[in-house]
């Protein structure tokens, strides 16, 4: 079973990135289930998705303590999500803070220590510098699909089924964009 | 060919394969998927009523009418609907009638945690529930199936994690169905006392025979693995149980009414017998009613979602790993340059009470704007407001009521017309940002578009309130925060029923913005008022606030109430 939960600010597109992970695994013809987000949280908050890859799964949610991977596309996320890691899971983290409402207005502040205490939880994190990949291949919308490239490199996959699931997911107009964002983070 | 598909989407697509004539729906999550899926195939008529009632209601007319019928909502609309469905369960069908309603455990888009499977039992209406996206296919065909044959509306129950989850799905053709003849026949379809009461017998009998037919139907099932422990459970509740747990399981497809005697022959081959279902006791309290011993409330509670873990701990005491890190939550936010900001801040300035309503406009109640004062149910904030008129209230000399255009034309129209039949003094805020904005941008009456993107006739609102009889009714540009709150002023003071509609579309509907706004720092004097409102692109950071030019849209809200002059294009 390949569990990976995909954490984020609402807006930062976990639900493509699941999307695509679903594609990869209809090709694989392997058992999948995808948990989206709608509604409410799509508004700036906090958003989590949850993505299960197996011979056959039951449950659509990932359990506490028993994520692969977590994509984390924010720094505050990924502390938020952490205990979802199993452990020797690895927590995969975009670079970039976006600061939340209780930051913006100074009634709480951003922690400023985020690794120091992944460090402390014991937690296996990778830091990938998303945003600039990003921008680097033409969108800095497409942070999400650089964090999938990241994350096929590490479960072993071939560039190429990458791609095969990327066609499938996104619209023909931003295709080369999100091609480039995935050979950039396959490579990061 | 298998497919991963959302579960709402298989919910359009089982109505789509059963031959579905006509879909009718209020948006709402986390159902709304379903109409908009819906709305894709040709062969349906689809459409967004203006709220859950009329689209009940117009569902019943297409089944009586002769075509099979779907209406979607989410738990709170089934309380709109509940008049038409608690009458159609005496009328029944002429084709299949199904009322698809999306229950929210843990409240992620909802202001109440209520379990709709009490209405199925209220209103003696059969209750099919899915557990992936392939029984909701097959489930959809079985309820239309079951509604015909027996005569009744069916519903159709999902959950959020269900309704929200892909998996895979096969699909089938789309068994085409002409047109059921339609006979006038007043003693099916004209409910008044004596009509009624005949068909109170029916109903009772048909519910006698289905309440039997239950425990001979292949979709609720015993599924044998231990002889210590048997549960009974539905929906997302069952691949939780799968999952965590070895015990035998017995799967409910059909949650209401319930299989008493096939759970009797489930419960003699298990020592102990357990129900785990999320939100209220439905099964577990109709089971002891039956004289079957069970248990689970008691451990498992009434509230939020369950998960594998949380089985695995509360049955077995695994405790699951949890967070112990005291981290700045992150709510949603209205978006930047959402129109509805600048009109809170100038209620702020005002020092005015608001009673408010539902949609994006809520989020105002959160810091740091915090400028509700109450938030019911949709279309609530105009009767609310009118409420602490009358009571005399001293508060009511100084409130507002706010609501979008959707919840306005959903039931705040009959709030105003009470207030103004009734001399009320009230000044009610029509946030009118053109679209259904907190579900994720469905057309409404106001907006001049349907569900399939065509044009329609354009509702007028100002028109509309005028000949409700509003005394005093104004149109202001939501982005200007000068007449904003002049206009606020004058209407609050003015004795009667006025009415301001702050009219700019969506920030998310404009795709082409100007250029960001940005702080010229050496004439920001620091004060911070522009954090006031709230915005996700004005940060503070060291020594300052800085404009995020990744989220800035310009729409200058900030550069108008900036004292100093310091916010500039
Ligand atoms: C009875 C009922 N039906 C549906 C919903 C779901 N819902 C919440 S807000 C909303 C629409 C809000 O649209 P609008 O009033 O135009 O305000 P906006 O979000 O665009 O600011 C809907 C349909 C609900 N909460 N209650």
């Amino acid at each position: 079973m390949l569990d990976i939960l995909i954490v984020g600010v609402g807006g930062q597109g976990t639900l493509l990135a699941s999307r695509i992970l679903g594609a990869y695994a209809e090709r694989k013809g392997m058992d999948c289930k995808l948990s989206e987000v709608h509604g409410m949280s799509q508004r700036g908050g906090s958003v989590v998705t949850h993505v299960r890859i197996g011979r056959s799964v039951l449950s659509p949610l990932v359990s506490e303590g028993e994520a692969d991977y977590i994509l984390a596309f924010e720094r505050l996320e990924a502390l938020r999500w952490s205990h979802y890691l199993k452990k020797d899971g690895i927590l995969l983290i975009n670079d970039q803070i976006i600061l939340p409402m209780p930051v913006i207005t100074g009634a709480q502040s951003y922690p400023a220590d985020i690794t120091e205490k992944l460090t402390a939880e014991g937690r296996n994190y990778r830091l990938v510098q998303g945003l600039t990949l990003a921008a680097e291949a033409g969108n800095t919308k497409a942070v999400n699909v650089v964090m999938l490239g990241v994350l096929f490199k590490m479960i072993g996959e071939t560039e190429e089924s990458a791609i095969q699931a990327l066609e499938v997911s996104v619209p023909a107009k931003l295709l080369e964009i999100n091609r480039k964002a995935l050979a950039l983070g396959y490579r990061a | 060919m298998k497919k991963l598909m959302l579960t709402n989407e298989a919910v359009a697509r089982g109505a789509y394969e059963a031959g579905v004539k006509v879909v009718s729906s209020y948006p709402g999550t986390p159902s709304t998927e379903i109409t908009e899926f819906a709305a894709k195939y040709p062969e349906i008529y689809c459409e967004w009523a203006p709220n859950e009632k009329v689209a009940v209601e117009v569902a019943i007319g297409a089944s009586i009418g002769g075509g099979r019928a779907l209406a979607c909502m989410k738990h709170v609309g089934v309380n709109v609907a509940a008049d038409p469905l608690f009458t159609a369960a005496y009328t029944g069908v002429n084709a299949g009638l199904v009322i698809a309603v999306a229950d929210d455990p843990a409240m992620h888009s909802s202001q109440n945690e209520q379990d709709s499977r009490f209405y199925a039992r209220a209103a003696h209406i059969p209750m099919l529930e899915p557990a992936d996206s392939q029984e909701a296919i097959e489930f959809m065909k079985l309820a239309y199936r079951i509604s015909e044959e027996y005569d009744t509306p069916v519903f159709f129950r999902l959950t959020t994690r269900i309704a929200h989850s892909q998996s895979f799905v096969v699909t089938s053709e789309r068994e085409e169905r002409p047109l059921k003849e339609y006979k006038k026949d007043a003693m099916k379809y004209v409910m008044m006392p004596a009509m009624a009461r005949a068909r109170h017998l029916a109903v009772e009998a048909r519910e006698a025979r289905l309440a039997s037919d239950v425990n001979r139907m292949g979709v609720n099932r015993a599924e044998i693995r231990s002889s210590k422990l048997g549960i009974v459970c539905s929906g997302a509740v069952y691949q939780y149980v799968k999952e965590a747990t070895d015990a035998s399981v017995f799967k409910l497809g059909i949650v209401y009414p319930l299989p008493m005697e096939a759970i009797r022959k489930f419960a003699e081959q298990v020592d102990e017998l357990m129900v785990i279902e999320e939100l209220e006791p439905f099964f577990e309290d109709q089971l002891k009613a039956n004289g079957i011993a069970c248990h689970g409330k008691e451990i498992f509670g009434r509230q939020g979602e369950y998960s594998v873990a949380f089985i695995r701990e509360k049955l077995y005491g695994i405790p699951s790993p949890k967070s112990t890190l005291t981290l700045p939550a992150r709510p949603p936010v209205m978006c930047a340059g959402c129109p509805h900001r600048g009109v809170f801040y100038i209620l702020n300035k005002l020092r005015l009470a608001v009673s408010g309503d539902i949609g994006c406009y809520t989020l105002g109640a959160l810091a740091p704007l915090n400028a509700l004062d109450t938030c019911i149910c949709m279309g609530a904030s105009v009767g609310v407001s009118h409420g602490f008129d009358k009571v005399g209230s001293p508060a009511a000399k100084k409130m507002v009521s706010v609501i979008g255009d959707s919840t306005f034309i959903h039931s705040g129209i009959t709030g105003i017309i009470n207030a103004v039949y009734n001399q009320s003094d009230i000044t009610c805020i029509i946030l009118d940002n053109s679209i259904t904005g907190m579900t994720g941008h469905q057309d409404n009456p106001a907006t001049g578009r349907t569900i399939k993107g065509e044009p329609a006739y354009k509702l007028n609102l100002e028109a509309l309130l005028k000949s409700c009889g509003v005394g005093s009714v104004r149109v202001v540009d939501a982005y200007d925060l000068v007449e904003l709150e002049r206009v606020i002023k004058e209407e609050v003071e003015r004795p009667g029923v006025s009415a301001i509609i702050a009219r700019r579309p969506c920030a998310l509907l404009n795709k082409k913005y100007p250029p960001a706004l940005h702080i010229e720092q050496e004439k920001c004097m620091k004060c911070k008022s522009c954090l006031r409102i709230g915005c996700p692109a004005i940060e503070s950071i060291e020594g300052g606030v800085r404009i995020n030019p990744e989220l800035c849209v310009a729409c200058g809200v900030c550069e108008t109430l900036c004292k100093f002059g310091a916010i500039v294009g």
